[in-house]
């Protein structure tokens, strides 16, 4: 990135403040996953069943669970867990989708229509039971919900990047492109690709919102991630069964991270939004 | 205006053109059941130490010594009958336990949409009116808070609050508590059966437990219908028509919901009928939390012991009632704005 460059972003975040918090947010979240296991005051799984079911207090930020592990800790090492499961399905998805609907978009025809009623089939599907079943067909681990996570959000990458093509197919610049000799393949990876991007980037920092909530959900109902490995999902479905006796802490701090970390991406996407295409907001 | 019976052939026409895409839906979910690990035959048996010619009995009693091609006729042919087999888990016909549990389903999802419609459309026309004011902005703040809080943290987070904190909620699991009998059954919703039945504390007991999940799923939704209300009543206020309507004389209320609203209320249909297929999906979260007796957790359960015939009958129950959703979607379209051809 030239010095241009970083000044233009920067005066377009001194215009956003919010998007200016969020891209803060994202950068901290980003620093947590990577450092977390080295800052952590405690070990995530090391049992310690005096302490258990403790409040919170000035030793254990955020309370204890019912093996007396510290919550505080096992949220900070979870964050890389969660980031990689929605980053890598989100990153498959968007990589796939994009070259899908590029192509589709760009040929019409046969293929097109193929792909489109496959895509419509998936929409029908109420896509997070669909990934409930393909993770339960797959086994039951971490991979697959990053698979499953990946599979339900194609749809929309396929549409997206089919319709953006499709709109550009017959502009001058593609046809000046095919005119000197460019291959299909090459009009469609070098030059129709490079340019729905952008807009392409947006959906998927939107988009990485939703992925956190439905692997989270997922692990909720006891698919993929299995205990003692901290991740939001499952801390919180092993909270639930002490939320009725008051121990609101094993629910409440689970559940902040994973909404700062959606609302981080949210704000993110919007403002990026924005800045590319200010008529889109609302 | 079209005439009723062009409406219905109109409509009959539609639903004839989402077949394929049903028809998909059966195949992929057959074949996605078939890869799943475990084999039903050993559930059927008599027990763990069953021995190996019991199983392979039940096996061919079940179709499972066919080859895969073979098995799906099987199994489109009885769908077409309207068999979905049989659940290993209850041992009923799966169209029995799915009907059993789909009112509990549907009651929670219909409450909650009625909610986050009657809570959403008022908030967005509210922020409208006042671009940029304390109430926009709190809206705002508000929807962007509550896309975030998985609806499984927020239905805890109520129980923590209304069960054990203030005490006015009851005991977060099922439709009903022990102590109160169940209504006749006729339609299936409680709601409505203990009304028909005149049981107006019963009605109240069944009001108490449905109350906290319903928010929870509403609490979910309300965003994305506040945001289209708002966006599509700062078009409609800017329009033409309002500004005649003001310079006519025209008394506030009627510019604001007979004029604006009626016109920017399309998109909000739209997303209602997005809105409505997620929360088919996000049932299964939140009947869980609140242990719903709901087809969503009995797919649940079967998909964890791998029953594969409720799966099945599950996903494509769901994607009928999405089929039928946006059918009735297009419909009310026709019906709010006559503009729009159904031709």
């Amino acid at each position: 990135m030239t010095g241009a460059t970083l000044r233009h972003t920067a005066w377009i975040l001194r215009g956003n403040p919010l998007t200016a918090i969020a891209a803060a947010g994202v950068v901290l979240l980003i620093l947590i996953a990577v450092f977390g296991p080295q800052i952590v005051p405690f070990d995530p799984i090391a049992s310690n069943v005096s302490q258990a079911l403790m409040p919170p207090s000035a030793a254990h930020l955020a309370g204890t669970d019912q093996l007396g592990r510290d919550t505080f800790s096992r949220l900070i090492v979870a964050t890389r867990l969660d980031l990689v499961i929605a980053v890598s399905a989100v990153g498959i998805s968007f990589v796939l989708g994009a070259v899908i609907g590029a192509f589709c978009g760009y040929s019409g025809g046969r293929l097109d229509r193929t792909v489109g009623r496959f895509v419509d089939v998936m929409m029908a599907f109420p896509l997070f039971v669909l990934a409930m079943a393909m993770v339960a067909a797959l086994g039951n681990r971490v991979e697959n919900i990053v698979i499953a996570t990946a599979v339900i959000n194609l749809p929309f990458y396929i549409r997206f990047a089919r319709a953006e093509v499709n709109i550009r197919r017959n502009l001058g610049w593609v046809e000046a492109a095919r005119a000197s000799g460019e291959s299909h393949i090459s009009v469609v990876l070098r030059f129709l690709l490079p340019n729905v991007l952008p807009a392409m980037a947006v959906q998927m920092s939107l988009n990485l919102g939703w992925a956190i909530l439905n692997a989270a959900g997922l692990s909720f109902i006891g698919l993929g991630v299995k205990p003692p490995t901290p991740e939001w999902g499952i801390m919180v479905a092993e909270g639930a069964r002490f939320i009725s006796t008051g121990r609101w802490w094993l629910v409440a701090f689970p559940g902040l991270a994973l909404m700062l970390a959606v609302l981080c991406f949210n704000l993110l996407g919007d403002g990026m939004r924005d800045i590319l295409d200010p008529r889109m907001r609302t | 205006m079209k005439s009723f019976g062009a409406t219905m052939i109109w409509a009959g026409r539609r639903f004839l053109s989402s077949m394929p895409a049903l028809f998909g839906v059966l195949v992929f979910t057959f074949l996605l059941m078939r890869v799943l690990p475990g084999d039903p035959a050993v559930f059927f048996a008599s027990g763990p130490n069953a021995g190996k010619e019991e199983i392979a009995v039940i096996r061919k009693q079940m179709g499972l010594d066919k080859p895969i091609p073979s098995q799906l006729l099987l199994y489109l042919h009885d769908v077409g009958r309207g068999n979905l087999g049989r659940s290993i888990m209850t041992g009923q016909p799966v169209t029995t336990d799915l009907r059993d549990r789909l009112p509990a389903s549907l009651e929670l999802t219909l409450t909650a949409l009625l909610i986050a419609l009657v809570s959403a459309i008022p908030l967005g026309v509210l922020a409208a009116l006042k671009p940029g004011s304390v109430i926009d902005h709190g809206v705002r703040l508000f929807c962007a808070l509550g896309v975030c809080v998985p609806t499984f943290v927020s239905g805890l987070l109520l129980i923590y609050v209304f069960y054990y904190l203030l005490g006015v909620a009851p005991d977060p699991t099922g439709r009903l508590d022990v102590f109160t009998s169940l209504p006749p059954s006729r339609t299936g919703f409680l709601m409505i059966d203990f009304l028909l039945a005149g049981d107006i504390d019963g009605w109240w007991a069944g009001f108490r437990q449905l109350i906290l999940p319903a928010l929870t799923m509403a609490l979910f939704v309300v965003a994305p219908l506040a945001r289209i209300t708002r966006a599509s009543m700062l078009v409609s206020l800017g329009s033409d028509f309002v500004r005649t309507a003001r310079s006519v004389g025209l008394s506030w209320w009627r510019i604001v919901v007979t004029y604006a609203l009626r016109n920017a209320i399309l998109p909000v249909i739209t997303i209602a009928g997005i809105v409505f297929s997620t929360m088919l999906g996000a049932n299964v979260l939140v009947e869980k939390v609140y242990s719903w007796p709901g087809v969503a957790s009995y797919a649940l359960d079967a998909l964890l012991s791998s029953d594969y015939a409720p799966v099945q009958g599950f996903v494509l129950l769901m994607a009928s009632v999405f089929v039928v959703v946006n059918l009735l979607v297009d419909i009310l379209y026709g019906i709010a704005d006559p503009r729009v051809s159904i031709g």
